[in-house]
């Protein structure tokens, strides 16, 4: 027989799934074992023992017996243990115990009467012509075997039909049929005697997996390089877990077989049987309930087959499906502003342990000598040295300057990580592509990456905890790809709707409307500092001069000298009150963008100008000069609104909640008044008054009803409580400019909470016909059911609080269900569009080229390249040529 | 009574069967085989209606919210 292991890859054509018969094992085997000792006392594997030389190698040097493969070569191979009494394989005692009492004890058929066969028979055929799955079917045919109370097939001694008998199971491995344990080559017997027609109709391939197969009689041995032995440095072998539990096996086994050749007493052998029972479980699954674990010297459980396979650490979730790798670091991210986005902070101690393989040629040999001769103490050195001949030598403080005098063309040096290598930078869940980027390294002190606050919303980063991981690519291939496809500046656009998705955030957005809004007058010296981060070495001509003569600029200015010459634009800013008609330029509130020829004109600069998912000027900065360009302006955009931000000073604490009293009187009537305006619509409704909206009924009418006035009413409070606080607080800055926050949350904050919602209707839970117990049983009044006139800075009281909290137990239980359900739903969709490729021609195809859209988003267009194509962009154009308007 | 047609509904974009030497400049265009189309079930009802065979191509031109108006070609199959 040939066992060699062909090393061609073949084609798998079927997979056959059934039981292995003892016969199989035999022929597979390559020998039966029957020492269970392993090695000799020359350290050589003995014959016939658990480590013969013809179930494989691992020993370098030795060759394998049987195909002559050296250790790494020979794939192993399979011996076996001959067991002296049959055992039951713990994986099938579901399986023997149908089955034992779905047949007659004597007999051993099936006992269900022909015509019930012949049916399943025939369903069961249907079912495969189908392609469905047998399984309830083939639970059917068990439980109706086992109802059957008599064989329809043998008499007993009386000449009636043989009751069938008990059959009790327990725990782990025991059948007790009418108070007697039934030995396993009982069980054997009756298995073995049950016709093939009969085991088909179990659903079984008698072919391929006959019941009694399910008991062992021959036991297969693993080959070696399953269960390799390790040698301790004290130059002790150590065998793996299972070799541990062959080695019992074999000794049980072995005992037993002189036992009862010597002609034991039935107890001892019985017991000696129960032994090697135990034994065969625990070596395939130490887990079984019921049965005590084995147990090394040490007092820990050992890890037998079926623990190598199961559980996260297994080798399917954890070996197969896991995926870890090399080159990789992961650590907890913090902010810093003056980094460039394309940069990222890294560790001193990471990239001291993590190198980029550098080859050697003539021209790099001097540095690379110096790199080694700095060793790995002395960051940027080098850690390893790889000869020609492949061999590593680890540089270490006693080498390093030998081997700087060795190194030479050819050879290739592990160099530690520095300034400007790029690297992968990744937070989990990568979601989108945004989710793994490009960065160059910033070597820096301290233990946390360090990454430009504007990369945090395609991360989805933000610095409570969060942790990253970093990949260092090992190829110049890799590197090329990577900078040119994934950096972050290739990134700023996002294809999923075609603006940019990094961009100013919070404190940038904020800085730059306090920057730019009216008139600030900015000394020169106040000017420099503005720009001190912004490579700007000349100020443009000062806006005027104070009386005393001193030139000052304006913001305006200021913010113009980082946008690049030439760019040309128009837009409300998001501070635009939404006039009935746009007066554009001369808008009062300078709430209308006007940028010519890289000079902002008018308008003040807020979210819709710089942030990240609205910035306008971002996307076409982007768009019209390319990622580097943008890239910087991002980075200067960023630094200036920081300096911004810092020289007007933006705070928030609870005084800046404060109304004045008359305003809170003014708030307080509003929902007075409201809540009597809800007293009338309620007596309306008990009085029959009120008319039903088309399509509801009474009672959802005036729920309506009352939601509409209650939720006018909070809004109303809110415009109150924003008209006093006017808009120099720095919570109405924040919120009106986009930074942070909404005017919602002022509201709630200064002015009125409003009515808390459970599934979109005021809240009705609680006891019979009302809330709570301070309310009247059929109450409708604004307060009974979930209206919050308080706001936080005054503080809620009990019914209000117990309502609030009600309405956020929702908000909460919502956010887990949803994140979990799209989580999954996305997960689904990636997996079946994951392959999908747009072609050189505009198509989409799968991987076999079946063609899915023929253009792109049927019109072709990468978003991120596309400028709305909208009429706007051509008469940019024009305007930018010609100098003219387009009529 | 006029039988209602599929096809003038307004939410089925229009749809005819093709050519032979229109569906081989459209497969040359793509440079790919017959089988690579997008493909339409003979029992859809659309099939039926239009009288459209197992190996017939179909042309749809559909109304488009990006570019307006797209064709779409689908192989008739089993």
């Amino acid at each position: 027989m040939d066992t060699k292991i062909p090393s061609i890859p073949k084609r798998i054509g079927a997979i056959k799934f059934g039981l292995i018969s003892p016969r199989e094992f035999r022929k597979m085997s390559v020998t039966a074992v029957i020492t269970a000792d392993t090695y000799d006392d020359d350290g050589y594997p003995i014959d016939m023992g658990l480590m013969d030389l013809r179930l494989g190698v691992i020993d370098p040097g030795l060759k394998c017996k049987t195909c002559s493969g050296r250790a790494g070569e020979c794939p192993g191979h399979f011996g076996h243990i001959e067991l002296v009494a049959p055992v039951i394989h713990v994986g099938f005692n579901k399986m023997i115990r149908k089955t034992l009492r779905a047949i007659c004890p004597k007999c051993s058929r099936l006992t269900l009467d022909p015509a019930k066969k012949a049916g399943y028979l025939e369903q069961l055929a249907k079912l495969k012509e189908m392609g469905h799955l047998p399984d309830s079917l083939i639970n059917d045919v068990f439980k109706e075997a086992a109802k059957a109370k008599t064989c329809p097939y043998c008499n007993d001694a009386d000449g009636k039909p043989r009751k069938k008998t008990v059959i009790k199971f327990e725990k782990p491995v025991e059948y007790i049929e009418d108070g007697e344990k039934l030995t396993p080559t009982e069980i054997r017997d009756r298995f073995e005697n049950i016709p093939d027609e009969d085991v088909r109709v179990f659903g079984m391939d008698p072919e391929n997996a006959r019941p009694e197969w399910m008991i062992l009689t021959v036991l297969p041995v693993p080959p070696v390089t399953v269960r390799p032995s390790i040698t301790l440095e004290s130059g002790q072998r150590s065998e793996d877990d299972l070799t541990h539990k062959l080695v019992d096996i074999i000794r049980i086994n072995q005992r037993f077989q002189e036992n009862r050749e010597a002609g034991a007493p039935q107890l001892i052998i019985e017991d000696l049987w129960e032994l090697l029972q135990y034994h065969v479980t625990t070596f395939f699954d130490n887990e079984v309930s019921g049965v005590p674990p084995a147990r090394h010297r040490s007092g820990r459980p050992l890890k037998t087959l079926s623990q190598r396979l199961k559980g996260k650490e297994g080798r399917f979730r954890g070996s197969l499906s896991g995926k870890r790798v090399n080159f990789s670091a992961r650590t907890v991210v913090s902010p810093d502003p003056n980094l460039s986005i394309n940069e990222v902070g890294v560790p001193l101690q990471i990239a001291k342990q993590m190198t980029i393989p550098v080859r050697i040629i003539e021209r790099n040999v001097d540095l690379m000598r110096m790199y080694v001769n700095r060793g790995r103490a002395n960051h940027p050195g080098a850690n390893y040295v790889i000869r020609e001949d492949g061999r590593r030598i680890k540089v270490t403080d006693l080498n390093h300057e030998e081997l700087a005098e060795k190194i030479e063309p050819g050879w290739t040096v592990e160099r530690q990580l520095i300034d400007g290598d790029i690297v992968l930078f990744n937070r989990q869940p990568s979601l989108h592509k945004m989710s793994i980027m490009a960065h160059q390294i910033k070597v820096l002190p301290n233990k946390t990456f360090r990454l430009n606050p504007c990369v945090c919303p395609p991360y989805n980063a933000d610095f409570d905890g969060d942790e990253m991981n970093m990949h260092v690519l090992q190829t110049e291939e890799s590197r090329a790809e990577a900078k040119i496809l994934m950096q972050v500046q290739e990134n700023i656009l996002s294809p999923r709707f075609g603006g940019p998705i990094i961009g100013g955030i919070h404190d940038h957005i904020s800085g730059m409307f306090l920057l730019t809004r009216n008139e600030n007058f900015i000394s020169k010296n106040g000017a420099l500092e503005l720009l001190r981060k912004a490579d700007i070495r000349e100020l443009p001509e000062p806006a005027g001069h104070t009386d005393d003569g001193e030139p000052y600029w304006n913001g305006k200015q200021i913010f113009s000298q980082i946008v690049p010459r030439g760019l040309e634009l128009e837009f409300p800013a998001k501070v635009c009150f939404q006039c009935e008609t746009c007066k554009k330029g001369d808008c009062e509130n300078d709430a209308y963008v006007v940028i010519k020829d890289g000079e902002l004109i008018k308008g003040t600069i807020d979210e819709n100008a710089i942030g990240a998912f609205k910035g306008l000027v971002l996307d076409k900065v982007v768009k019209e000069y390319g990622t580097t360009i943008g890239a910087k302006f991002i980075d200067d955009v960023t630094r200036l609104a920081i300096r911004g931000v810092m020289r007007t000073g933006l705070s928030f604490g609870i005084a800046d909640e404060d109304v004045p009293n008359e305003a809170k009187i003014e708030i307080f009537d509003t929902l007075v008044k409201a809540e009597e305006e809800v007293h009338d619509l309620i007596k309306a409704y008990e009085a029959k008054e009120l008319e039903a909206l088309p399509g509801r009924t009474l009672a959802e009418t005036i729920e309506m009803l009352i939601m509409q006035k209650l939720g006018k009413a909070r809004d109303n409070a809110g415009q109150i409580a924003g008209n006093h606080l006017g808009l120099e607080n720095s919570a109405v800055i924040m919120a009106k400019s986009g930074a942070r926050g909404s005017m919602l949350n002022l509201t709630q904050m200064a002015a009125c909470v409003g009515q808390q919602a459970v599934r979109g209707e005021r809240i009705r839970r609680g006891y019979s016909q009302r809330t709570l117990p301070h309310f009247k049983k059929g109450d409708l009044a604004a307060d009974a059911h979930g209206f919050v006139k308080a706001s936080y800075k005054s503080g809620l009281n009990p019914t209000e609080y117990f309502f609030h909290a009600i309405g956020g137990r929702e908000g909460l239980v919502d956010t887990a269900v949803r994140t979990s359900q799209s989580g999954y739903l996305q997960r689904r969709l990636v997996n079946a569009l994951q392959d999908l490729e747009v072609q050189y021609d505009g198509s989409v195809r799968e991987t076999r080229g079946v063609v899915v859209q023929f253009k792109y988003g049927e019109d072709g267009i990468d978003s991120t390249k596309s400028d709305y194509s909208k009429p706007e962009a051509v008469h940019r154009i024009v305007r930018a040529v010609t100098g003219k308007e387009v009529e | 009574m006029r039988k209602f047609s599929l096809l003038d509904h307004n939410s089925v974009p229009k749809h005819e069967i093709m050519q032979e030497d229109e569906v081989r400049s459209v497969l040359g265009n793509y440079q790919i085989e017959k089988e690579q189309l997008p493909k339409l079930k003979e029992s859809d009802p659309v099939t039926k209606e239009l009288g459209a065979e197992v190996g017939d191509v179909v042309k749809i031109t559909r109304i488009s919210q990006t570019a307006g108006e797209s064709l779409y070609y689908r192989l008739v199959i089993e």
